[in-house]
């Protein structure tokens, strides 16, 4: 099926509501009604009898010794309950917390602060404006230290040591990490005909969703229990991490994820805000909320990228990839709080290959602290596929470039071929399926590219400059398996329990949560295909840990791929068993039965058939069982991925950029994508239209960018710009499908495609339009202009 | 200070700082936790209301400035006969993932179908530039916007019924 997207007015729905699929289709959003009457349950929203409010106090350095906390004054403002401190935290030994990546960061700080909007001190008032107050009643003295603000310079001999916390350290070294063949890939480009080096900066940048992160911490002092409403992408994750680090019971903690106002990475991480507010409620007894502003969220909680690359492809000179080579410094921040396995410190970056067949390939990963807010892995990246994808797919461009070929002709020449999946790259991944040429095609089909090119050639004559950028990318989603794959040890495999109701109704409970992902309709389509149960009928629950079997979470693309397959899963076993039940209820062997979507019928005799409703009562009823039958319909399983899933398409981006003044117009945005099997179309498109927002607003506007003392300028929505309606076009829109073959549905997951592979399209588009092999993001007008007339460096 | 404002149709009356907003008055004097707010500098729009019929960000205006006007929110714009066309248009096109700027969408979405019952997209875009989401890249909330227009009168069945049936 085809759906090219016009510009509106949009198609009227395909399906009349008569027709509506119980199973997989356009489905209307069983989350909608409540959102769109202003009834949704966002952590914010919460209001308990008694509740206090938290503030933290920042530091305004990005390095300093701290010399002495004065809370003498806000301990005396009538309002407050509690001041704490580092000091405080100290006594509870919750002073520094574990880090997702075996790293530790302070709570709050008691030595030094390392950056700018460090948590200093937090304070719980009576209402949020005494807490705010108060927070500026605090005398902090700090010594200035000098900052490590340019990671290029963190290695340097004689550089401020950041973390001399840690025993013995004498540099900001943080780790190498390599993968591929070094040896086999430097004889590849010691025998290439061509060779193209380019430096770039992948800019640190920030998800800022539009919920900002926060909690309410209430602990119940009578029976000892936590509840803690949360901003998180993983509550289950969450509960065991604060029962090893606080040492509270794990049974006495229950995490909720309510609706969430967007995740894209920034609610996985532990924030020190939240560890605050339980020890806020500890020593209050009262419900303690914290929610940061939008300031705290750009400036302190997990930004994403900061990659600084040195790329090299060789090629042979009619344009045959035959090796890349990556050179990494990685800038992570005061601490390394990326959240990503174990084993990958950089990620999923080595799938930097891309989607070319090349003999070799290698790359190196240094990451190093600077005094800059820690984080590094957020923002719908697929755990750094999102810097891999971008260098790869500008390095193609490069080399086009340097050969003076067509990029798209370029790709389709190297693209792999379908006959070579399941494909093993240079870097250890086995790509699990794809039709890569036949996407592209479809793509350069969509667009009219050599319509584009035409008129392109002609405007050129006028001197007007409009690029044709091009992307292809494969990503890798869906961690994982566990024996490969875990966070701080836990394995990254899902649980899923499927309830059967007498009357046929059903509940499901996942591991993940959404963040506006549309769980609640997907997963109960995904039991619908399975067992003919309309989608209505079966309630999805999430985001409790109270109420749902242990998983990690939703990041990474990650809750189709694992914790879609367990809800295949369950919903199999459970038919299995309605199988042998309607075998007793017909009194024949479950053998001579067949199933047709939502009955068991004899075979031979369909008119004698038994629904799953029917069955469904059989089983909580007094009909005999067989043998070894437990009564009731439910069932459980843990869904232990055999592999990742890989996800791809090709994108094309029509740009006009203004000869005057550098500015940028996305024209046009052609995204084809295969995510295997489709679930809900309609909610597929929503989520790759918003990943092309992301991705025109990294490659144009966004940036977090600091001052070399260590100033945060993007510290607000007048600096840090998100692109707005106005900047981004009508998406032109349509797929192609090649399921996955170890997927128990086929399904891929699609969250973050879109994310992942539209900035290097815009990128590719504008260098296209001006003429110049490479210019960092964000394309400002003034890095435009500059670019155009051969500056280096721009104004931010 | 006390200070009434028509919130829905209703008066209601709190005494409240001088530098209370009109979003957490809403919010927390109220319980109306509809309004949202996403930015501390007027650039997000999630906390659009409509006062006098007019969209504002309540993140700028003080509770006191609101005294003696009428404000509506995203709860008052479920009329009687079941919902407004602007709020099934966000159901119908998908005009809405985490959900969170939405009921600042669809207020502002109101105001220009009031003014404006058959804009263009551009006229579309311009009303919500204000205004950021995060999710859906827009095109839907334009494709909402557009349902809405073409369906004024139909406040539909509410999609309490709805829900899980065909797009
Ligand atoms: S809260 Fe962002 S504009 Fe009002
Ligand atoms: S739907 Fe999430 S911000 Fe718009």
């Amino acid at each position: 099926m085809t759906t090219v997207e016009e510009s509106a007015p949009a198609p009227e729905p395909a399906a009349a509501p008569e027709e509506r699929p119980i199973g997989y289709g356009r489905l209307r959003r069983k989350e909608d009604p409540r959102f769109v009457r202003g009834k949704g349950h966002y952590v914010d929203d919460i209001q308990l009898p008694g509740m206090l409010h938290g503030a933290v106090l920042r530091s305004p350095l990005a390095h300093a010794r701290i010399v002495s906390i004065d809370t003498s004054a806000a301990e005396s403002h009538p309002k407050v309950k509690a001041v704490i401190t580092g000091a405080t935290l100290e006594g509870l030994g919750l002073a520094w917390m574990p880090t997702l990546s075996m790293d530790t960061q302070a709570v709050l700080a008691t030595d030094k602060v390392r950056f700018q909007g460090q948590e200093v001190a937090f304070v719980v008032a009576e209402d949020h404006y005494a807490a705010r107050d108060a927070v500026e009643l605090i005398d902090v003295e700090y010594e200035p230290l000098d900052p490590v603000i340019d990671a290029r310079h963190a290695l340097d001999p004689g550089a401020p040591v950041i973390r001399d916390d840690q025993e013995g350290r004498t540099d900001n070294h943080i780790f190498d990490w390599e993968a591929g063949d070094k040896a086999a890939t430097d004889a590849v480009f010691a025998r290439a005909d061509v060779v193209v080096t380019q430096d770039m900066l992948y800019p640190r940048v920030h998800p800022a969703p539009l919920e900002t992160c926060g909690c309410v911490a209430d602990m119940d002092p009578v029976e000892g229990k936590l509840t803690l409403w949360e901003t998180t992408q993983a509550p289950h994750a969450h509960r065991t991490l604060y029962a090893m680090v606080a040492g509270l019971p794990e049974h006495k903690i229950r995490v909720v994820s309510p609706d969430i106002g967007g995740g894209f990475g920034n609610k996985v991480g532990i924030y020190p805000g939240y560890v605050c507010a339980v020890v806020g409620s500890i020593l209050t007894g009262k419900p303690v909320k914290w929610v940061e502003d939008r300031s705290e969220n750009l400036m302190s909680t997990s930004f994403a990228r900061d990659y600084h690359m040195h790329g090299e492809i060789a090629a042979t000179r009619d344009g045959r990839i035959l090796a890349v080579r990556v050179d990494v410094l990685a800038d992570h921040g005061a601490f390394n709080g990326t959240a990503q396995p174990t084993k990958y410190p950089a990620g999923f970056f080595h799938i930097f290959t891309g989607s070319y067949d090349i003999e070799a390939a290698h790359c190196k990963v240094t990451g190093v602290y600077t005094n800059k807010a820690p984080g590094g892995v957020a923002y719908a990246c697929s755990f750094r596929v999102t810097e891999a994808v971008y260098l790869i797919e500008r390095m193609v461009d490069c080399l086009a470039d340097e050969l003076g070929e067509d990029p798209a002709e370029l790709r389709m020449k190297n693209l792999l071929r379908p006959e070579q999946f399941p494909y093993h790259n240079k870097t250890g991944w086995e790509y699990d399926s794809g039709d890569y040429p036949t996407t592209l095609r479809k793509a350069l089909d969509v667009a009219g590219y050599q319509e584009l090119r035409r008129e392109q050639a002609e405007r050129r004559e006028r001197g007007e400059l409009m690029g044709v950028g091009v992307s292809f990318f494969t990503e890798t989603v869906g961690a994982g398996p566990r024996a490969h794959m875990d966070i701080l040890g836990l394995g990254m495999a899902d649980g899923c329990e499927l309830r059967i109701h007498p009357t046929g109704k059903a509940v499901l409970r996942i591991s993940v949560q959404s963040q506006g992902q549309g769980h609640e309709t997907t997963f109960a389509q995904i039991v619908a295909e399975e067992l003919g149960i309309p989608p209505e009928d079966i309630e999805v629950v999430h985001g409790d840990t109270d109420q749902t079997p242990f998983g990690l979470g939703t990041y990474g693309s990650r809750s189709t791929p694992v914790s879609g397959a367990a809800a295949a899963v369950v919903a199999r076993k459970v038919r299995d068993k309605s199988r042998i039940i309607a075998g007793a209820m017909l009194e024949i062997a479950p053998d001579d039965l067949e199933w047709e979507k939502g009955r068991w019928l004899v075979k031979g005799d369909p008119g004698n058939a038994r629904t799953i409703q029917e069955i469904a009562l059989a089983a909580h009823g007094v009909l005999e069982l067989p043998e070894g039958v437990e009564g009731h319909l439910e069932a459980t399983t843990v869904y232990n991925p055999p592999n990742l899933t890989y996800p791809y398409g090709a994108y094309i981006c029509v740009v006009d950029v203004d000869p005057g003044t550098g500015a940028v117009k996305v024209r046009r945005f052609v995204a084809v994508d295969d995510c295997g099997t489709r679930i809900n179309p309609t909610i597929i498109e929503g989520q790759v239209h918003g990943g092309l927002a992301d991705g025109v607003g990294m490659a144009l506007m966004e940036i977090i960018a600091f001052d070399e003392d260590g100033n945060c300028l993007s510290g607000s929505f007048m600096d840090y710009l998100l692109p707005t309606a106005l900047e981004v076009p009508a998406w032109e829109l349509d797929h192609t499908v090649t399921p996955s073959p170890h997927h128990p549905i086929g399904a891929k997951g699609i969250g973050e495609s879109a994310t992942v592979g539209s900035p290097a399209a815009v990128v590719n588009a504008v260098m296209d339009a001006i003429g110049v092999r490479h210019a960092d993001m964000p394309l400002t007008p003034g890095r435009v202009w500059q670019a155009m007339h051969g500056g280096v460096g721009a104004p931010q | 200070m006390q200070v009434t404002i028509n919130v829905n149709g209703e008066d209601r009356s709190a005494d409240v700082e001088a530098r209370h907003l009109l979003v957490r008055f809403l919010r927390d004097d109220l319980g109306l936790t509809g309004t949202h707010w996403g930015c501390d500098t007027s650039n997000c729009g999630t906390c659009v209301v409509l006062m006098d019929g007019e969209p504002v960000k309540s993140c700028t205006v003080l509770a006191a400035m609101a005294a003696g006007h009428e404000v509506r929110t995203v709860e008052g714009l479920e009329g009687p006969d079941g919902l407004d066309p602007v709020q099934q248009g966000f159901i119908e096109k998908h005009g809405l993932q985490c959900g969170f700027c939405t009921p600042g969408m669809m207020m502002t979405a109101r105001a220009l179908l009031d003014r404006n019952p058959d804009p263009s997209e551009d006229e579309i875009r311009e009303a919500i530039s204000g205004q950021l989401c995060r999710c859906t890249g827009y095109l839907n909330i334009v494709r909402a916007v557009q349902w809405a227009a073409q369906h004024p009168a139909e406040a539909e069945q509410a999609p309490a019924q709805t829900a899980g049936s065909a797009a």
